[in-house]
């Protein structure tokens, strides 16, 4: 069997199939379908100092081959998630992540510190990314001067593995990935949704209470793979490909364009043990080429080009 | 409950009037253990169209033949696909889903009502409380005598009491204006209809002191609470109606004073 451990900054990962934030709720919504520890890494929701209702329904609306969510960050803040949900993904066998969010960078920071100082959580998401809230989120991570900023201030306060998420919804995604490199962050995700939205066209109204929303799915996938690739080419630290990743396939094509893990979202939503389907996939697509390590296929394609240049 | 995912075979599959079916699927093995007011997510395949799992109440269910029925009415391209399954044909289901009806523990008088397509999950309902010894009635809304359905196998559990809109069968008007809420004292109401309909329901038995809870529809995206996509506004705050619901007392939705039929 190939080895399909990979490591991000110092923390080493069993394999390189994570679960993406806000598709796998706080990991037990998947006890009943599989064993989560198989997993690379899991990471929670979208968590916020304070609780926040996120968005008024409706909140979804499913477009062809993929859906829009402005789910707004909906959870019970740092307080309960310390006290109800972390003792619980203590117990899970892999790298449990928390996804970090804000609507000021002290809000970042804080919550930042506070997870510092939980032993079982040895990584954080920072979501400068989400679309669907009115401050913070990506207006963050769609302006460099504050994508720089967040991304300082919590690097200057946490000291485990930092990963910024980083938005689509910008020119150049390899500037955003450069500056959080340079601002010291671990590794970079990437692609949150794409900004869209949807209309009844028989009610005549917007789908979304909030009109826009973000895209997540197979139609997105181009898009990310595109974005991952850039990025993967123009940062040394590693990448975590996502969007819209539903078979083995799309999961090798991230890896091939420079992606050092996977993240799977919305695939999860409807088919609940996607992850470690393509988690087995992977093993036998590496046995089946003859590859020893799912580091041999790391960005495999850029390579490639480099020898036939 | 532990949640499965499952291959069901399509054992019956027919048009009850224009636009509502019944289609009947069987497992594979036995069936899980279900309760009445909880859902299966179906997998739709065939169409980008048809992306996510279609939410579905569990009409009824039949443990020696390891079946399950759904009611299901013609929306989109996800139930019209389903409407054209042939037997023989496998589905693909997550279940079971959601919260169930709470079961009286003594005796009350209970009534069911369903408007439409909502009298879905009423039916599994109301045979498993005759199971239990209960003698519920039932109260049934239609647009018409054409789109009344299922009246035969409401009648098997109790009496059946009919309004429709245009009076062509039963009183004439809404749930709501039938003689027999004005007649009878109930002390526990189960609703699922339209939600104009519910909402009305709601009004009455608030006005009444009457316990009453009902089942939401909300779109949903997984159906167990992975998302929070469902949320409906509780006066605990958004609570998803997958996994908190899809049956909710009335008393914690913000219904009170809401707009009704
Ligand atoms: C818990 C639950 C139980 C349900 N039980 C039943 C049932 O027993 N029988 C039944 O016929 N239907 C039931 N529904 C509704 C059913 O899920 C939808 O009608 C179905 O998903 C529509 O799919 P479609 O592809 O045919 O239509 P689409 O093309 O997806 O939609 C067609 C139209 O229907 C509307 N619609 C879609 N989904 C819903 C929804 N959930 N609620 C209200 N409007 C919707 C859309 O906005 C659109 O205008 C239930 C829904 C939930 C959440
Ligand atoms: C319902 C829903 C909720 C999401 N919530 C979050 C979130 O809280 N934080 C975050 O960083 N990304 C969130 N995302 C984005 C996903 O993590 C992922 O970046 C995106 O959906 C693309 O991947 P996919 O196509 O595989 O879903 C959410 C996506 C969906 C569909
Ligand atoms: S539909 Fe996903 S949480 Fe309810």
């Amino acid at each position: 069997m190939a080895e399909l451990g990979i490591s991000i900054g110092s923390l080493s990962f069993k394999n390189p199939v994570i679960t993406a934030s806000g598709t796998f709720g706080n990991g037990s919504e998947f006890d009943d379908f599989f064993d989560v520890s198989r997993l690379g890494g899991i990471v929670l929701k979208g968590t916020t100092l304070e609780p926040r209702e996120g968005n008024s329904y409706p909140r979804m609306a499913e477009t062809a081959s993929g859906m829009l969510n402005s789910v707004g960050l909906q959870n019970k803040g740092i307080d309960y998630f310390e006290k109800n949900i972390y003792p619980r993904v203590s117990s899970y066998n892999t790298n449990v992540i928390v996804n970090v969010n804000g609507s000021y960078v002290e809000d970042y920071v804080a919550l930042a510190e506070r997870i510092n100082k939980l032993d079982r959580i040895p990584a954080i998401e920072l979501n400068i990314s989400c679309p669907n809230v009115k401050t913070g989120g990506m207006a963050f991570g769609t302006n460099p001067e504050t994508a720089r900023e967040v991304i300082r201030k919590v690097r200057a306060v946490y000291s485990r593995v930092l990963i910024v998420k980083l938005s689509p919804n910008v020119t150049d995604i390899t500037q955003f990935a450069r500056i959080s490199e340079e601002e010291g962050a671990d590794s970079v995700s990437l692609i949150n949704t794409l900004l869209g939205m949807a209309i009844d066209a028989a009610a005549m109204k917007p789908s979304l209470s909030t009109v826009t929303g973000g895209l997540s799915g197979p139609a997105v996938k181009p898009v990310a793979l595109r974005m991952v690739w850039q990025a993967a080419n123009a940062v040394k630290i590693p990448v975590i490909g996502m969007g819209g990743i539903r078979t083995v396939n799309d999961a090798i094509e991230f890896f091939l364009a420079g992606a050092t893990a996977v993240q799977i979202g919305t695939a999860s939503l409807i088919e609940p043990g996607t992850s470690v389907d393509i988690l087995e996939g992977i093993g036998e697509y590496l046995d089946s080429k003859g590859f020893g390590s799912i580091s041999e296929i790391i960005g495999y394609i850029n390579r490639k080009q480099e020898r036939t240049i | 409950m532990t949640k499965r995912i499952e291959d069901f075979t399509v054992t019956g599959n027919r048009f009850i009037n224009k636009d509502i079916f019944l289609l009947e699927l069987q497992a594979e093995g036995k069936l899980a253990d279900l309760k009445p007011g909880q859902f299966v997510q179906v997998r739709v395949d065939g169409s980008p169209e048809t992306f996510l799992r279609r939410p579905l109440s569990i009409h009824d269910a039949d443990f020696e033949r390891n079946t399950i029925k759904l009611l299901v009415q013609l929306a989109g391209k996800g139930t019209e696909t389903l409407s054209r399954l042939q037997t023989g044909r496998k589905l693909n289901l997550i279940y079971p889903l959601g919260n169930s009806f709470t079961i009286p523990e003594q005796d009350e008088k209970i009534l069911l009502i369903g408007g439409g397509c909502g009298v879905a999950p009423l039916l599994f309902l109301g045979k498993h409380l005759k199971s239990l010894g209960h003698s519920p009635e039932i109260l049934l809304g239609f647009r018409n005598r054409e789109r009344m359905i299922e009246y035969d196998e409401y009648m098997s559990i109790g009496p059946v009491s009919l309004a429709t809109e245009d009076g062509s069968v039963g009183e004439k008007g809404f749930v709501t204006q039938h003689s027999l809420l004005a007649g009878k004292r109930f002390n526990r109401i189960y609703c699922c209809g339209p939600d104009r309909m519910m909402k009305a329901v709601a009004q009455y038995a608030f006005a009444n002191g009457i316990s009453c809870e009902v089942s939401l529809e909300n779109l949903m995206a997984c159906g167990f609470g992975a998302c929070l996509c469902c949320v409906v506004d509780t006066v605990d705050g958004n609570q998803c109606t997958c996994i908190d619901g899809p049956v909710f007392n009335i008393n914690k939705l913000k219904w009170q004073n809401s707009e009704s039929a």
